[in-house]
């Protein structure tokens, strides 16, 4: 089985044998790969009702669960990783459920589409439109990405709220891993590992 | 095909005959009392494999039996209770699975239960023979022991030992059903792989036990009742038990599935300012409960609805659910549907997070149903696929 690019990057910062809780884990195929390739035990968390079944299908552990009703249920640092994979922008407050991830887990990842990489700088200045890309491919009006943010927004949040940031990584839109002097230029996908700073 | 060839469908399970297994070591109750001997009617669909690691239990709920599946008789005009959900090529696959679903004591449908004949003390020889003929055999009635889910499952295990299963491939239940899915994952641990827990929940609300209470009061005090001797008053409490039905009907039901079903839909043309049927959903419900108080034994009732309230698996592990499932080893399938008020999806809620805290493999959905706690035995679609999806990963090894 080939694995997403974007995959490779969050399971190689997976310890063997973690507790994962994957934050929209979609058809579950992270949590599959982190089952198969780290013996990771986890859950993911997802709505719609299709991924919900593909999970299933997969033998995936999946739970219905809406993530801006929050994580009460879940008990403090009880998992190695939470991780929300390109789904932080789709969240309704974005900064209150980084919170909650870092209550429930000891380490938080987080993958999030860079909206300040050129093509989408460009398409705003040049079109004067929302973009609308491979990686955003959604009209203003339906777009499920209500809190798009760009890698110095995030940086800037982890810093106003005290979020250690342990690990970077960046991604070009061919998904190869970027090492940029300008990373909110050229990343097309942003990857953060964050600690609460005690 | 017409009603008399359904049992001829290729997907259904056919003509099929309940068996019986008598147990002679006697079953110590939770409560303290003990069944000197017992007997289980069950039912069996599909064949065991070589192995014996393809079994299906299925546990019925409250008012459920073992015909699970498939007729007794060609002109029997309806199927068993779940036969939408067993058979060839179904969400539980008679193809695959050996599907087990005994009838759970306390019952009137043919297990040892409150209808059936109380063992007499032996007569001595030294009796006189005068002594003899008054003892007559009778049924148990009202001296019938008070049952738990635990019993239930620990005179399930006696069936599985007899019909030489090591192991169940899977435990599946829906309402109370799911309540004996649960108490095996917890009761016996390694002897499952897989339990499907729907529409249940981890112990009855006091709203729950509330309506069970009503219900049981509706029979108490019907005066056919007789402190519940009735049948030897060749009677029936059947007004109070056709009370208790409808009562509890209502609860299987959603508001928004009686607005569909009945609205405010009057029997005739115009109200007449009396008691008589006048609202469709009257109609209903009377119907209801006078059919099920022909058929269903009121102390079985009253044992049934108490098994419920007893319900509590945490109680014996500090009121701590999640310590409660610390040793099970199977895979859960938990499912819950919106309009269910009577095992709210919140509750389903509080097995899956009990589940979550001991890291127990566990899957959960919360289905868009319109006809409240009965979804579970209708054709709910994306209910019926996300179960056979779980079904279709049960590994029979």
């Amino acid at each position: 089985m080939t694995i997403r690019q974007d995959h490779r990057l969050i399971v190689n910062w997976v310890n063997p044998q973690s507790r994962v809780l994957d934050l929209g884990c979609g058809s579950g195929l992270l949590l599959k790969t982190l089952a198969g390739e780290k013996q990771a035990f986890g859950y993911g968390l997802e709505l719609n009702p299709e991924k919900i079944q593909t999970c299933i299908e997969n033998g995936v552990n999946v739970i219905e669960h809406d993530i801006d009703s929050g994580l009460s249920k879940f008990p403090d640092q009880s998992y190695d990783y939470v991780i929300i994979s390109l789904a932080l922008q789709a969240l309704k407050r974005p900064n209150e459920t980084l919170d909650e991830m870092l209550r429930v887990g000891r380490e938080v990842i987080i993958s999030f589409p860079n909206f300040a990489h050129f093509r989408t700088r460009a398409y705003l200045a040049l079109k004067g439109k929302m973009p609308v890309s491979k990686s955003l491919p959604y009209e203003w009006y339906e777009t499920p990405n209500i809190h798009l943010c760009t890698i110095r927004d995030f940086e800037e949040l982890c810093q106003s709220k005290g979020y250690r940031i342990v690990d970077r990584q960046l991604m070009n839109s061919e998904g190869q891993t970027l090492h940029s002097i300008w990373p909110n230029l050229f990343a097309s996908t942003a990857f953060y590992k964050i600690t609460r700073d005690v | 095909m017409n009603a008399h060839e359904r049992h001829l469908a290729a997907d259904n399970i056919g003509l099929v005959t309940p068996k019986r297994f008598h147990c002679d070591t006697p079953l110590k109750l939770t409560s303290g009392r003990e069944l000197p001997s017992f007997e289980l009617v069950y039912e069996t669909y599909g064949v065991l494999n070589n192995k014996g690691s393809n079994a299906v239990l299925i546990c019925h709920a409250l008012s459920g039996s073992h015909h699970a599946a498939g007729f007794h008789a060609p002109e029997d005009k309806k199927a068993g209770w779940w036969d939408g959900f067993i058979g060839p090529g179904k969400v539980i696959d008679t193809n695959k699975f050996f599907v087990v679903c005994p009838n759970n004591i306390g019952s009137c449908y043919g297990s040892t239960g409150p209808t059936s004949l109380k063992p007499q003390p032996p007569i001595t020889e030294a009796d006189d023979t005068d002594a003899k003929a008054k003892v007559k055999t009778k049924e148990w009635g009202a001296d019938f022991p008070l049952i738990t889910i635990k019993d239930w499952v620990a005179s399930q295990k006696r069936l599985m030992d007899h019909l030489g299963i090591n192991q169940w491939a899977a435990v599946v239940g829906g309402s109370m059903g799911g309540m004996q899915a649960m108490q095996w994952a917890i009761d016996y641990p390694e002897q499952l792989r897989h339990a499907a827990v729907i529409a249940a929940a981890p112990k009855l609300s006091a709203q729950n036990i509330a309506f069970n209470e009503v219900a049981r009061q509706a029979i108490i005090t019907d005066p056919e009742f007789f402190a519940g001797q009735y049948k030897d008053h060749d009677s029936a409490p059947k007004r109070g038990l056709s009370l208790a039905r409808m009562l509890a009907h209502i609860t299987y039901l959603s508001d928004e599935a009686m607005r569909e079903k009945f609205g405010r839909d009057l029997r005739n043309e115009k109200i007449h300012f009396g008691y008589d049927v006048e609202f469709q959903v009257e109609s209903y419900l009377r119907y209801q409960g006078q059919m099920f108080s022909q058929s269903f034994d009121a102390n079985t009732y009253l044992i049934l609805t108490k098994c419920l309230d007893y319900f509590d698996p945490a109680s014996e592990y500090g009121d701590d659910l999640a310590k409660a499932f610390e040793r099970s080893q199977c895979r859960f399938f938990v499912a819950s549907f919106t309009t269910d008020w009577r095992f709210s999806p919140a509750r389903s809620r509080e097995i899956v997070d009990a589940l979550m805290k001991v890291h127990k493999p566990v899957s959960y959905l919360e289905v868009q149903a319109r006809q409240g706690h009965d979804s579970f035995l209708l054709n709910v679609p994306r209910y019926k696929k996300a179960f056979e999806g779980f079904m279709n990963m049960v590994d029979i090894l």
